[in-house]
């Protein structure tokens, strides 16, 4: 259980190989009438997959900027605490330092698309750091290829559905290949077929690439049976952090996030005492399946 | 109150987003329009208000031809929410922002300022209302939306993507709102790809591909047929999956509260032991 592990952690060795910690954060952003995050500490780990829920305006995007260097490079408001990535203070480091090993997807693709050609649009951020032609055609190529998207190269971003334009974004984050991946909600707009491919291409980019993965959504069904944390924010707080099927014994629902309904029904049967128990919360259909078989023998 | 024949629309850059519709939504009526990206939904949505105007045959919202009246007469029989609900605003306070409107329509102040603080403080936005609306997160911004168009109430509420960047206890109030409007005799068209949303809603579903509507029915019909959601970029919704998953024990597929699966399940399992040796 790497969630236990991470608990128990204190020592030097651990801390080295946190590749993000969050010390005492606050912040409130200018004009805004409360704190966005409230004394908020967090440590993860090289290699995690973390999934953020929570109610709209609880804090998710804000955190997600904080990880990035966004705040407090570019939203002005009162900031105190600490920002460690891959061991750089966030308030230190310049933006464009920070955004090669923490790459952010944001929630609006429009924000992040702009050049005549998704080709162009992906290369943009390579092109900027001068990195020799060669190599940027191949991250290109990598990038397109991984969400499935050589398709569209020529295409003009602003003529592609929401979802083509969100591919466009991520893959443009991928091409830095960064050592973290930060996803605001990056499936909201798109089909729910496309949504599980890019799913599961997230999940292979952890597996495969050991990227970290912060992602933040709502509909948790697809991401939880990968997911080694699932964290839940409330007015600005984290008052869940662990593995998800501890996490989701929790009234999640009083913090405005729905269980996987495979999950509900698993604790509904839990409720009626009868010839059937889950001592383990499924995350999956084929997991609560599984153990429908095993109690039937 | 909704009427479309045979309509076409083809993009100046050629590509063609809606061939040959012919639906009819009657007043009162939800309808939830799904199907992938760039299927049309978005488009189709577009013809309510008359921002798109068929390139062949016609639109009649309550008779009148989208292609014969202004934008301004359709405006105030149907109200629809973007997508990027941001684009919708341009006011200093979410108050004006809801005010606006309505206040455009000629709307007594009192009346105005009645429907203002009832909208806000059924989308939960009343501690925002002095705020100004850029500064809301994205969920919120999707609320606002939403509370504006609440505020005015036309005949014809068109919403697309109403639940994206929603939390749970949002989609269930905004499913009550859809309600509500419902009862209040309002026509409602969402497009949506959230499968778990409209699953719970239970409207009629029009499913579209390639511009054309390919199947139009009960959410208990089509949300069961897993090859017709797939050839569509839709999920069977995970409930729907589950009791399908369970068939070997003589569960019917359904689109049940996970409540009532759990008592179908543990009933169903009951008997199995009890007539087991």
């Amino acid at each position: 259980m790497r969630g236990a592990d991470r608990r128990e952690a204190g020592g030097k060795a651990e801390r080295a190989s946190a590749i993000i910690e969050v010390k005492n954060l606050s912040f409130k952003y200018y004009g805004g009438s409360q704190y966005a995050l409230k004394d908020v500490n967090l440590e993860v780990r090289q290699g995690e997959f973390i999934v953020l829920a929570g109610r709209s305006g609880c804090g998710k995007t804000t955190l997600l900027r904080c990880l990035n260097g966004l705040i407090p490079n570019f939203y002005e408001g009162y900031f105190s605490g600490r920002v460690l990535v891959d061991g750089m203070d966030t308030r230190e480091t310049p933006p464009h330092t920070l955004s090669q090993i923490a790459g952010m997807v944001f929630q609006n693709p429009d924000n992040q698309l702009f050049a005549l050609s998704v080709e162009a649009d992906v290369a943009f951020p390579l092109e900027n750091l001068g990195l020799p032609r060669d190599l940027i055609l191949e991250r290109v190529e990598w990038a397109l290829k991984t969400l499935k998207i050589e398709d569209l190269r020529h295409r003009s971003p602003f003529e592609l559905s929401g979802g083509q334009k969100q591919k466009v974004a991520i893959a443009s984050v991928l091409a830095m290949k960064p050592k973290i991946l930060l996803l605001d909600e990056p499936t909201s707009s798109l089909d729910p077929l496309s949504a599980k491919n890019l799913i599961e291409s997230i999940i292979e980019l952890n597996r495969q690439e050991k990227l970290t993965i912060i992602i933040s959504e709502h509909r948790l069904e697809l991401l939880l049976p990968h997911a080694d944390r699932l964290i839940v924010m409330d007015r600005g707080e984290i008052v869940c952090d662990g593995p998800p099927r501890e996490v989701l014994k929790e009234d999640i629902l009083s913090y405005g996030v729905a269980s996987p309904k495979v999950s509900e029904v698993a604790r509904y049967v839990n409720s009626y005492n009868g010839c059937l128990r889950f001592e383990e919360i499924p995350l999956s259909v084929e997991e609560f399946v599984e153990r429908v078989r095993e109690a039937i023998g | 109150m909704i009427c479309f024949q045979e309509v076409e629309y083809v993009y100046p850059s050629g590509i063609k987003a809606l061939d040959r519709i012919d639906l009819e939504v009657g007043r009162g009526e939800v309808v939830a329009v799904m199907g992938e990206n760039g299927a049309g939904k978005t488009t189709l949505l577009k013809h309510l208000n008359g921002l798109l105007k068929p390139t062949r045959g016609k639109v009649l919202i309550d008779g009148l031809d989208t292609r014969e009246v202004t934008v301004a007469e359709l405006a105030r029989r149907v109200g629809l929410v973007f997508q990027n609900a941001e684009d919708m605003f341009f006011s200093g306070t979410v108050w004006e922002e809801v005010a606006f409107a309505l206040k455009n329509f000629g709307y007594d102040e009192k009346i105005v300022k009645r429907r203002v603080e009832w909208a806000l403080s059924f989308m939960e936005l009343k501690e925002y209302a002095g705020s100004s609306p850029f500064l809301l997160s994205g969920g919120e911004k999707k609320r606002l939306a939403l509370a504006i168009i609440l505020a005015w109430a036309p005949e014809v509420i068109a919403l697309d993507e109403p639940t994206t960047g929603q939390d749970q206890l949002q989609k269930e109030k905004l499913a009550q709102m859809i309600r509500l409007l419902r009862e209040q005799r309002r026509t409602v068209i969402i497009s949506t790809h959230d499968i778990e949303f409209v699953a719970q809603l239970k409207p009629r579903i029009l499913l579209m591909k390639r511009g054309r509507i390919i199947a139009d029915g009960d959410a208990e019909e089509i949300l069961l047929d897993e090859k017709l959601l797939e050839s569509c970029s839709l999920l069977l919704p995970q409930i729907a999956s589950l009791t399908r998953s369970l068939s070997f024990l003589g569960i019917k597929p359904s689109l049940k509260h996970p409540r009532e699966v759990a008592e179908e399940l543990v009933n169903t399992l009951r008997e199995r032991f009890a007539h087991s040796p």
